[in-house]
């Protein structure tokens, strides 16, 4: 009794976690904004399993470094730049859920589901990055602006949110490198509860120039941004560029927003090396960089003129890292001080700075279109598939082994329910052969429960009591059970290892099916016996 | 209780010479077949570029082949894709050209059908462009899952069995392997990526069916130590084989449910594994134990309690 009940409680502890896994839920996803065309992050409740390309269509990119216009001397390091350069472009795709990731070293893999337009996918992909160093907002003139950015969006009809702080700009942290506000910033008396839609966005941050909007702010900020009465309002040789990651600072996560002078001091063009590296004296990481010789007579003279400034580093529009201070005149060779950041980020600069420089030319080896309704026909053909496959599956079952067979019927469900979970649970994609896979296990699955109840029909002949026939029978085919299991196991692991996108599906489908037809059938099928048993303690025939 | 093939004594040994008979009438055509004929790679292997294109009329595929001819894309195939209004065109690639060529193949399936259909009456569903060099390796790496699938189960084996289980397991397997490829060949299926993971699943198929089998074998040897290996083979095949029906009765009926519901994709793997399934039965009932006879004849066991005899023409049934 003790037995059945601690059978009963596992099995329903691993059942409610499988439901757990798969009951929809809200995930974050970025999704492009019908208003401002740019991305965002929004929420969307759906069931957590992830489809493959081609089940919800999409393009799927294999690229390469060129090599065709003469050799690349390290192709595993252009491609890393490429990637490098790739992620920071991952908004321009427009979809929801990209993925950009190298494979083998010397291979990027783009996957863009939902997008229809390769020509447009690959122009974002190929694009030579740019990189170029330009010094922040030094003097305030973007802050200084602010009230009458104010104004004109009073007068154009945008106020803040009702939430908003009734302050020009406000002060999230002091900080004694920012100026306090001049009297020019204060809001006329008239309207002085009333808060500016765009400085109410806007917190001032450690530097000049740098402002943190919170990250659910950001969308509002950018439209903001956009309207052409602020755009006319932006002071001249001033310009808007917005961070790279999302900082968290106490319980809230804001975006970085820099306003940089327009004229860069110098571009990548002009940048010849950038290593990174642990000095071992100080312990600090530190990223150091060489210019052309023209280059390092250009950042003389314009750090020279910038000393004490901050210096933003932009690839392609977006500035990456905190920008660092000038501490003094550089020439040729410089070198940027991260403190006690990580080697980790210090070798990212590093590799944002080499992308900017040595842009890597790649080519589109492989490339796969799928359209969504494509993916749609496959999905409810494989629906189609699996409840005809199931209907056929319960008939021989019941059929052939009556009372036992529903047993191993209400397995099946739990089997199902269990792959599934696994899918779900370890994050992995159901492709259209995993579909297959899955409707292919579900006869394998069967097989786990054919092996037992053979063996116990055999110890019934033999002449054994129920009881010790059911036992024996179990413990008989325990043996076939796992090696055959672990042989199918083995072949799916090499398949998994060899495979592609949708081969990978059917490969974890298959491991995560024939795995959870084990548990089911040598678990929970043998405590059903049990009950079954132990409800008809004076059964005098098996129903098998 | 409903039993089906139970206490059977089939001389499975006794007939072996009619399996080999069989096993050759369907080998020798199909090794010729694979020589001349060979197999037909998907662009996955070749490089080259499909377009599925989705009309909202019927075509004609002798429509579609001149207009496709008239804008350049004489070698296409042209494949109906389940239905007249659903196609698959392929352009393998021909010397050098990565997928740069793709985007002309493209180009041309769009003025080919603009031409015959207007803008506007289809759709291209899907496009897939692959350069040389990952067919290339593609190739490579397929041979190589199966290669080493092969040394791993073996191993496995080894350890759990013996290495002559292992050995005469792997020799049934490779006969179901080739048999399968064979018959892709026989039945001009395309090779795509599908297709390979069909044959690692005859692969894992035909494994188990001799997993079981020798399972039994390994129990019987234990138990009954009066009897010689035929058999006992014949014993361990017949005790399996209620459980051989009903298992593979009820895989054949889900990849039948593949093939006739599954779409035109998962279709050539449900026929693959379809096949599958009968040469992995009749490899695990005929190779595999055949196969452990010789191993075992010509690497006696070392002290064994038990004299390897001949096998006898009649060999004595079971029981």
């Amino acid at each position: 009794m003790r037995n059945i009940r601690s059978r009963l409680i596992t099995i329903g502890i691993v059942t409610a976690l499988a439901i757990w896994s798969l009951i929809p839920r809200t995930t974050t996803v970025r999704v492009r904004d019908p208003v401002t065309g740019l991305m965002r992050d929004s929420s969307v409740r759906r069931v957590p399993i992830n489809l493959g390309l081609d089940l919800q269509g999409g393009i799927h990119l294999a690229l390469e470094v060129d090599q065709s216009k003469g050799p690349v001397a390290d192709p595993k390091e252009a491609i890393s730049r490429a990637e490098r350069v790739v992620r920071t472009r991952i908004d321009e795709f427009g979809v929801t859920e990209p993925v950009v990731q190298l494979v083998g070293g010397d291979r990027l893999i783009v996957e863009l589901p939902g997008e229809k337009d390769p020509a447009r996918a690959k122009s974002i992909i190929q694009r030579t990055a740019f990189l170029e160093f330009r010094i922040t907002d030094m003097q305030n003139l973007f802050r200084a602006a602010l009230p009458d950015i104010d104004k004109a969006l009073r007068a154009a009809g945008v106020t803040a949110a009702a939430s908003a702080t009734p302050s020009a700009v406000s002060q999230l942290f002091s900080s004694d490198s920012v100026r306090k506000k001049g009297k020019k910033a204060a809001p006329d008396t008239s309207q002085a509860n009333q808060a500016g839609a765009l400085s109410a966005l806007l917190y001032q941050g450690g530097i000049p120039g740098e402002f943190l909007v919170p990250e659910e702010q950001r969308p509002v900020a950018e439209s903001l941004l956009v309207r052409p009465e602020v755009a006319r309002l932006i002071p001249r040789g001033i310009e808007l560029r917005w961070g790279t990651q999302v900082e968290s600072r106490g319980a809230r996560s804001y975006y970085a927003l820099y306003a940089v002078e327009a004229k860069p001091i110098i571009t990548g063009e002009e940048l010849e090396k950038a290593t990174a590296r642990r000095d071992q004296m100080t312990n600090q990481s530190i990223v150091e960089f060489t210019l052309s010789r023209r280059g390092g007579r250009i950042f003389e003279r314009e750090t020279g003129r910038h000393v004490n400034d901050y210096m933003a580093i932009i690839l392609d529009g977006k500035v990456q890292g905190t920008p660092p201070i000038i501490k003094s005149q550089i020439g040729q060779r410089g070198q940027i001080e991260l403190g006690s950041r990580s080697l980790e980020e210090a070798n990212d600069l590093a590799l944002v700075l080499r992308a900017g420089a040595l842009p890597a030319p790649l080519s589109i080896i492989e490339e796969r279109t799928i359209g969504p309704s494509l993916g749609k026909d496959a999905i409810a053909d494989g629906i189609k598939a699996g409840i005809a496959g199931v209907i056929l599956v319960v008939t021989i079952m019941v059929s052939y082994y009556r009372m036992s067979g529903v047993l191993a019927v209400l397995a099946l469900v739990f089997y199902a329910l269990y792959t599934l979970a696994g899918l779900s649970g370890f994050g992995f994609t159901l492709t259209l052969p995993g579909l297959a896979g899955f409707v292919l296990s579900i006869g394998i699955a069967v097989d786990a429960n054919v092996l037992i109840f053979e063996r116990i029909r055999e110890e019934l002949a033999a002449g054994k009591s129920i009881r010790l026939a059911i036992d024996q029978g179990f413990a008989r085919a325990m043996n076939a059970i796992v090696d055959s299991n672990v042989c199918a196991i083995l072949t799916a692991l090499f398949l998994f290892q060899f495979g592609t996108g949708p081969v990978k599906g059917f490969a974890v489908t298959l491991i995560l099916g024939v795995l959870a037809s084990m548990i089911t059938a040598i678990f929970v099928t043998r405590t059903f016996f049990m009950i079954w048993l132990q409800r008809r303690p004076t059964m005098q025939t098996l129903s098998i | 209780m409903r039993r089906l093939f139970s206490n059977t004594t089939f001389d499975f040994i006794g007939v072996r010479r009619y399996a080999y008979l069989l096993t050759a009438a369907f080998f020798i055509p199909g090794l010729v077949l694979l020589l001349t004929r060979g197999l037909n790679y998907g662009i996955e292997f070749t490089g080259g570029t499909l377009v599925q294109v989705q009309t909202t009329a019927p075509v004609d595929i002798g429509t579609l082949r001149h207009a496709l001819d008239a804008h350049g894309l004489t070698g296409a195939e042209i494949q109906s894709f389940g239905s007249d209004r659903d196609y698959a065109i392929r352009a393998r690639l021909g010397g050098g050209g990565g997928t740069e060529a793709g985007e002309g193949t493209v180009a041309a399936v769009r003025a080919s059908l603009d031409s015959t259909l207007g803008s506007g009456q289809y759709q291209i569903v899907r496009h897939e462009a692959v350069g040389p060099k990952v067919g290339g390796e593609l190739r490579q790496k397929a041979l190589l899952a199966i290669l080493l699938s092969f040394g791993a189960i073996l191993v496995y084996l080894a350890i759990r069995f013996e290495w002559r289980f292992g050995l005469a397991a792997i020799s049934a397997t490779a006969h179901d392997v080739l048999g399968t490829i064979m018959f892709i060949s026989l039945m001009r299926l395309e090779v795509s990526l599908v297709i390979v993971g069909a044959v690692l699943s005859v692969l894992g198929l035909s494994l188990n069916e001799t997993v079981i089998i020798f399972d039994r074998v390994r129990e019987n040897e234990r138990k009954r130590l009066k009897l010689d290996l035929p058999a006992i083979l014949n014993l361990s095949i017949n005790e399996t084989l209620p459980r051989t029906v009903l298992t593979h009765g009820t895989a054949l009926s889900t990849m039948a449910t593949l093939a006739i519901f599954g779409g035109e994709v998962i279709r050539p793997f449900a026929f693959v594994m379809f096949f599958g399934v009968f040469t992995g039965i009749f490899s695990s009932m005929f190779i595999a134990p055949v196969a452990l006879m010789y191993i075992r004849r010509r690497w006696p066991m070392k002290g064994a309690a038990r004299a390897v005899t001949a096998p006898t023409p009649r060999a004595a049934p079971a029981d």
